[in-house]
């Protein structure tokens, strides 16, 4: 090949490069490590974690716990999926387009509206998007977002929305832990692009969604609803049929794994006169010549590849394949499983909730309609309690002082089909003896 | 000359037309505890017309048959430039699925995730070295978003010292993440042209920076797969006006091991794990985009951050200066774990084989072209080389033919039309996972197509014959948008 090209040592192929630049010693990295030593690595890594076998979880917070489906890591498996690009050639990436087609329809039918795009990385930039989106619809610079919206969605919007000059005021929750509809209403002004709520709440309650739909609407704001776990939306009414203009959030819920907070996957859909503000890859029928039907990447000209600067967002490489895990893990849960899962999340956390609230000195702070997730006081600090739990192998929730401070003795607790009674019993049983 | 029709595949249906009422694929276990009073109507959903009811067995049959309507990376040479679709080891995969780390809940306490995090560090510590920066962010979740908290970065830096700057300077043939991120930063973007080389024109970027310039944005190499060889005058004319420099590391893959960014004088940077670092692209993510840093730049980095404390791994918040987060939780974890398992599988001197073996590739399939494609800068490559179609057009034959007719001789069409200072840019990244055989296969097959243009260019220009599908109409597709099913609807 040397001789070919015409040199004599593969380094002339780099004269390019300046010799001051050149390394002139190996970098400094572990030697190379063979198959086996390289899984016995990694192996042993995996078990300096808490070992899933070995212990139970009551944790969500954003990150759900559910089973997956052995079919969903087979055929994700297919390297006709998972090696290959963005689907930029269509005629040779039918397979990736008509999946992502697909998962668009799915997303459209669990939001109950009309539009959704290929994927985006994550619930937290979902709503970073979705507020930019929101900004660009409504050319005002305000958003209002209820306090319970997931922190780490709040946090990362501030971060991504901030230097388009958009600033984001929350809004506290009645003492239920439902939104305040007065102080919405009140906090609502001509500046305000998007009202932000989210369904279940970020403390686990489900929020009415209409009367913020029509205060949002009365002060030409969208109303955005943000949806941290996705399968909620098998119970729960579409929010598109409850007046939000967009929904958004995090699908991985829908068959991809905790894996540490990703890779995960972030959905957006709005109503179609959004359609040619959303952000991200769009795919469309299309037919070829001899009139077969076909799908292609369309409205690219809202994209960073064509429109640069004056695109609707800067996002590139999407979340592709967890989109196609989602659209595996529906289309075989199905109509009538996704029903029936999510009101078995919904009735394994009504009966833990009906459980703990019974121990001594625990009080249920936000009673009201959940889903599967509920905040519980302890009579004391949360941390320690949870800190002796976590020694027996179980894990007690998230205790919410992570994020607020001043909720010192609160746990935020999930529970999935995951969950059985028994398991349900065991965190009973341990929170009594370490109350 | 004459072409074989293969009749095309049979039509895949979508998921939504194979349901019949009543299947399913999946039975959550008997509920073990009592069952709750039914939750409130108002807020209970209706039946969703139309969703999918399948099962198992219908499942996966459809999603193996429209599969095969791909072709994949494992299929054969897939040469998109500027996208590194170089082999993913399928040990990887099996990595990123133990249990422990699929299992692990992202906000579990520090002592029960220590193997994560030890990953996650040592991750950020093989990147710093490997690319000559202070420090690492694993946060972002691809190469753009990588490039956005870089950015703010910047303008966190710029504020700290009293003025954020307006201007962030962008050479011609960058990707088009570059000014769309800058743009989300609130900057106003401005090209800097290339020169004839094509590498960014040194004279005109010292005509126009000065005190509104926050930052430069440089591929390198860039996207002609030359290396910009000015870079330290370039870093030093925009520093001596109290200016950044930004490497975008798209291409880091042509110089692993042979040189690093850092050491030319550039203060931040991503680079892009679904690329060099060998994690699949999945048909278009999940990615993963490191951000590195300079020293004087760390206190500005995402949070939280990994240290390491006394034998034990911790996650920190107290950065009073930071960002923020860009992402929830701490990135493409799952992405994290394959990039380690990679460089540790190939150790230094792998990784830099790898680097001189896509160059060469490169090179290799330079000369088998040269002379019946138009090379428009003939600088010297490095991983990746760009054509055109200049000389063709007089047969009717554009860069769009040429990449449908490569689909008939069995191959994934180059990346074309960029980068865009070359009209009819055919850019090709062969990747070191190619052996002679296929890079000789595919020269030879766009050395006939070159030929085929002259003798027969109706062959070439209603390409491709054999593909599931032919060209399909893209500007129909855009004009009236069908952009999901819906019940009844006819296909």
């Amino acid at each position: 090949m040397l001789r070919t090209i015409g040199v004599d040592t593969i380094e002339k192929l780099f004269e390019s490069i300046p010799s001051q630049w050149r390394l002139d010693r190996p970098l400094d990295l572990p030697p190379p490590a063979p198959e086996q030593n390289l899984v016995a690595h990694l192996r042993d890594l995996s078990r300096r974690n808490l070992d899933p076998d070995e212990s139970v979880s009551f944790l969500g917070a954003g990150a759900y716990r559910h089973f997956i489906p052995a079919v969903v890591d087979h055929l994700l498996s297919r390297s006709e999926f998972y090696s290959s690009y963005t689907p930029y050639q269509p005629e040779v990436s039918q397979g990736t387009l008509q999946a992502i087609f697909e998962f668009q329809t799915l997303i459209c039918q669990l939001a109950s509206l009309d539009v959704a795009n290929a994927s985006l990385y994550d619930g937290a930039s979902a709503l970073a998007e979705g507020i930019l989106l929101a900004h660009r619809a409504r050319r005002r610079r305000r958003v209002v977002a209820l306090e319970t919206v997931h922190p780490e969605y709040l946090q990362t919007s501030r971060t991504l929305v901030s230097a388009p000059g958009m600033e984001i005021e929350t809004i506290p929750a009645r003492e239920d832990g439902a939104a305040d509809l007065r102080r919405v209403a009140a906090a609502l002004d001509g500046d305000t692009a998007a009202l932000v709520v989210q369904q279940p709440n970020f403390l686990g309650r489900i929020e009415e969604i209409e009367p913020l739909a029509e205060a949002a609407h009365a002060a030409g704001a969208l109303l955005v609803v943000v949806v941290a776990e996705a399968v909620s939306l098998g119970l729960l009414k579409g929010p598109g049929e409850q007046g939000a203009d967009v929904v958004l959030g995090e699908a991985q819920s829908f068959g991809i794994p905790l894996s540490f907070g990703g890779p995960y996957l972030g959905f957006m859909a709005v109503r179609s006169e959004h359609l040619r503000d959303l952000p991200g890859r769009l795919v469309g029928q299309a037919r070829d010549s001899q009139g077969r039907t076909g799908y292609v990447l369309t409205l690219a000209t809202r994209e960073q590849h064509i429109r640069r600067e004056k695109a609707t967002s800067n996002i590139c490489t999407n979340e592709g394949l967890c989109a196609l895990a989602a659209s595996i893990f529906l289309a075989t849960v199905g109509k009538r499983g996704l029903r029936e899962l999510a009101e078995q999340n919904r009735c394994r956390a009504e009966y833990a909730r009906e459980s703990l609230s019974s121990l001594p000195g625990c009080r249920l702070p936000h009673p009201g309609p959940l889903f599967n997730e509920f905040v519980l006081e302890f009579p004391r600090e949360a941390l320690p309690v949870h800190g002796a739990l976590l020694k027996k192998g179980i894990v007690a929730g998230l205790p919410l002082s992570r994020y607020f401070p001043d909720r010192k003795r609160n746990v935020l607790l999930c529970f999935t089909e995951l969950s059985s009674r028994l398991q349900i019993d065991r965190l009973v049983k341990a929170l009594r003896e370490a109350l | 000359m004459s072409v074989t029709r293969i009749p095309p595949k049979r039509r895949q249906g979508l998921l939504f037309d194979r349901s019949s009422e009543g299947t399913r694929g999946y039975d959550p276990p008997a509920l073990d505890v009592p069952p709750a009073p039914p939750l409130e109507e108002r807020f209970v959903r209706e039946e969703i017309p139309g969703f999918p009811q399948l099962s198992e067995r219908q499942v996966v049959r459809h999603y193996t048959r429209i599969s095969r309507l791909n072709y994949g990376n494992d299929d054969g040479i897939y040469p998109l430039g500027s996208c590194t679709m170089k082999y993913n080891p399928k040990v990887h995969e099996k990595i990123a699925r133990l249990d422990g780390f699929a299992e692990a809940h992202p906000l579990l306490p520090a002592e029960a995730v220590q193997g994560c995090l030890q990953v996650m560090a040592e991750l950020e510590r093989f990147l710093c070295e490997i690319c000559g920066m202070d420090a690492f962010t694993l946060q972002p979740a691809a190469g753009a978003q990588g490039e956005l908290t870089g950015i703010l970065m910047a303008r966190a830096y710029h504020e700290s010292r009293g003025n954020p700057r307006q201007v962030v300077l962008i050479p011609d043939s960058a990707h088009g993440t570059n000014p769309a991120s800058a743009h989300l930063c609130g900057y106003r973007v401005e090209e800097i042209p290339s020169d004839s080389r094509g590498c960014i024109d040194l004279a005109k970027l010292r005509g126009r920076v000065a005190e509104d310039v926050a930052l430069l944005m440089l591929t390198n190499p860039n996207t002609l797969g030359v290396f910009e060889s000015d870079t330290g005058e370039i870093c030093e004319a925009v520093h001596a006006r109290g200016g950044l420099v930004y490497c975008d590391g798209a291409n880091l893959n042509a110089f692993v091991g042979v040189a690093r960014p850092g050491d030319t004088g550039v203060d931040l940077m991503h680079t892009n794990l679904h690329k060099t670092f060998s994690t699949p692209h999945g048909g278009g993510g999940p990615g993963s985009g490191p951000v590195g840093v300079k020293e004087p730049l760390g206190r500005f980095l995402p949070i939280p951050r990994i240290e390491r404390r006394e034998g034990a791994y911790l996650l920190r918040n107290d950065f009073p200066d930071s960002i923020g987060r860009v992402r929830s939780f701490y990135g493409n974890f799952g992405m994290h774990v394959r990039a380690y398992a990679y460089i540790l599988a190939n150790g230094a001197a792998g990784l830099k084989e790898i680097a001189e073996t896509a160059v060469l590739n490169a090179n290799y399939v330079r000369k088998r072209l040269e002379g019946t494609y138009h090379l428009p800068y003939p600088t010297p490559s490095l991983h990746e080389v760009v054509f055109s179609d200049k000389g063709l057009e007089k047969t009717g034959v554009h860069t769009l033919d040429v990449a449908k007719r490569l689909i008939d001789y069995g191959f994934h069409p180059p990346t074309i039309y960029f980068p865009l200072i070359v009209k009819g840019a055919l850019m090709i990244e062969p990747t070191e996972s190619e052996g002679i055989q296929e890079l000789d296969a595919f020269a030879d097959a766009l050395l006939r197509i070159a030929q085929e243009a002259q003798e027969d260019p109706e062959v070439v220009r209603t390409a491709p014959h054999s593909a599931p599908i032919g060209r399909l109409d893209e500007a129909a597709a855009a004009r009236r948008p069908v952009l999901r099913w819906t019940p009844g609807s006819a296909r």
